[in-house]
């Protein structure tokens, strides 16, 4: 009985923190599919960085998610409340900052927050309160009373920023964040994607790829409205080609045939061999690891008294990884 | 109910954070009067009415500048992508589509207001009665605003607010042209007798028939709420139009 209960408990607690969930998620435009079949979950806490190149289904996907575009099959729930079904409730709990940061021109930015957050039921004091919160946030305090068309792009794209995070929402979906913003900027929306991603549910997508890396916890690779990779950052970069080999540049003799006999290694490329010296990659067999091969190589190295110029383990790059699963439409 | 009002306040103030709102209150003020005056012949006729001289200008007036108000309505918020935000924003499209359409409203409520001169003017020189003066507001108004949802309806299937202008002043220009009793019996005269019909009742559908009605000072309820379902259904056209963006 009590075991059930636990069983219970654990259950009921993983599908509260499951703050979105995309069930087979279809869209056709007349005959371009540009969403198929797509299906992922985003707990709380969790941040999911959305990654693919232009035109693979990332905004279709997330104007789904937020409820401006109508799946042509498919389900999306957030935080419980099904979209499809009951489409003001589960807004309610979403933040959005639509790709380009669309803004009214002829307002200030307060008055641009103002009207978000009436439209997001927040009156009188705990609108003031909100919009007070949000400025801060986002750095906009020195620019509160200024028209948004006299806003350089940074600012513009933090005044939306800043509507998306007014009513505190579980569930963020911000499209491009950091497009167009000065390295600063960036490094600063980053962080604080990274910040709020601790108590919220966020999907944020992007094409540079260091960004996954510094702000993401999770990874969707989407190409052609499919996904063709889910993971870590970690786990994705140790599926690029070439990930977890040894590059090595070693002076001494007989180097190759020597490494070859290492138990851990599957093969050796030269990109230069001499007689005295040696220098190319090493990859290790399928049941070994970059690690074991490296200190390997260390030893070997050590016993035969040779000289070790470089030696480094590849940790594999997103950008690897993106290239080689994404068809570019250039190559094809 | 408060969500409507937030996007009424919002559309509403921007009309008057720009010149839009002014340059159109300034012509519509400027032709009214001048019509009344130069045209009408309001001061030789001794008619203390209006309805000839002065409201009878009035549809075509509004013909082209109520596309003048309406025409950003909706194209203005595909073309700025703010379409998007409000619509991923958790209010019903109904809630948007009614305050705006109100906000407009409310800018040709103000434009009628300021035309009180012209009443002050008849109550000083004549003695009119005031009941047809108050059925041709209400009659004006109704058609301002009926030109204006047709407006609202051709801005939600274009970003382009020009294409909305022509195709707005077009649609109101036919809807009153058909109204005309000159244009209907030239019509009538020109097709087979079997027609004449068909001819009339759609010259009933359209504005000017019952605005003549209502600015004679028949204030009925049937030309009411023929105005007020034609401005349902325009919404409605609207409803369909942005529903169709989103699928």
């Amino acid at each position: 009985m009590h075991k059930f209960v636990s069983y219970g408990v654990t259950f009921f607690k993983h599908y509260k923190n499951l703050m979105i969930q995309v069930d087979k998620l279809r869209k056709v435009f007349g005959s371009k599919v540009a969403v198929d079949n797509l299906s992922f979950n985003v707990k709380k806490g969790e941040v999911l960085g959305f990654l693919g190149p232009n035109g693979a289904g990332k905004s279709t996907t997330m104007r789904m998610v937020t409820g401006y575009f109508q799946p042509t099959a498919g389900n999306i729930t957030i935080g419980g409340v099904n979209m499809l079904e009951n489409p003001e409730l589960a807004k309610r709990s979403i933040g959005y900052l639509p790709e380009n940061a669309p803004l009214y021109p002829d307002m200030s930015v307060n008055g641009f927050l103002s009207f978000c957050a009436e439209l997001r039921g927040l009156h009188g004091a705990a609108k003031s309160k909100a919009i007070d919160r949000v400025l801060e946030i986002c750095f906009l305090g020195s620019v509160r009373n200024q028209s948004v068309d006299t806003l350089s792009k940074g600012y513009r794209h933090r005044t939306c920023l800043a509507q998306s995070i007014l009513h505190d929402p579980e569930v963020l979906i911000l499209d491009e964040p950091t497009d167009g913003l000065d390295p600063n900027q960036k490094h600063e929306v980053r962080a604080l994607i990274k910040r709020m991603g601790e108590n919220k549910a966020i999907i944020f997508s992007t094409h540079i790829l260091e960004e996954v890396e510094a702000a993401c916890s999770r990874a969707i690779i989407i190409d052609r409205g499919k996904i063709v990779a889910d993971g870590t950052p970690d786990e994705l970069k140790r599926r690029a080609p070439g990930a977890d080999s040894v590059r090595v540049v070693i002076r001494g003799a007989g180097v190759r045939a020597e490494l070859e006999k290492l138990s851990c290694v599957e093969k050796v490329e030269a990109t230069s061999a001499e007689e005295s010296s040696f220098a190319g990659r090493v990859l290790p067999k399928k049941n070994s690891s970059g690690v074991e091969l490296t200190r390997e190589i260390g030893e070997l190295a050590v016993a035969k008294q040779w000289k070790v110029e470089t030696i480094h383990r590849e940790e594999g790059r997103l950008d690897d990884i993106f290239r080689s699963i994404t068809r570019s439409d250039v190559a094809a | 109910m408060k969500n409507a009002f937030a996007v009424f306040k919002r559309e509403f103030f921007s009309y008057f954070n720009s010149p839009v709102a002014y340059v159109i209150l300034v012509i519509f003020l400027l032709v009214t009067q001048g019509f009344t005056f130069f045209f009408g012949n309001f001061l030789e006729a001794g008619d203390a009415s209006l309805t000839q001289a002065f409201f009878m200008w009035h549809p075509w007036i509004y013909m082209v500048l109520a596309p003048a108000v309406g025409m950003k309505l909706w194209s203005e918020e595909h073309r700025l992508g703010t379409l998007e935000l409000l619509m991923t924003m958790p209010i019903s499209p109904w809630q948007s589509i009614l305050g705006k359409f109100l906000a407009a409203s409310a800018v040709w409520a103000i434009a009628l207001f300021l035309t009180f001169p012209i009443v002050i003017t008849v109550l000083y020189l004549g003695n009119p009665d005031p009941g047809p003066i108050l059925s041709a507001y209400v009659a004006s108004f109704m058609y301002a605003i009926s030109c204006l949802a047709v407006t609202c309806a051709i801005s939600a299937f274009t970003r382009s607010q020009v294409i909305c202008f022509i195709i707005s002043v077009a649609l109101c220009l036919l809807l009153t042209l058909f109204g005309m009793q000159q244009v209907i019996e030239a019509i009538v005269k020109t097709l087979p007798s079997s027609m004449e019909g068909v001819v009339r009742f759609i010259s009933y559908l359209c504005f000017l028939t019952h605005f003549s009605e209502m600015s004679k000072g028949l204030l009925v309820l049937r030309d009411l709420l023929y105005f007020v379902s034609v401005i349902t259904i325009c919404l409605m056209i609207t409803s369909l139009a942005l529903n169709s963006r989103r699928s």
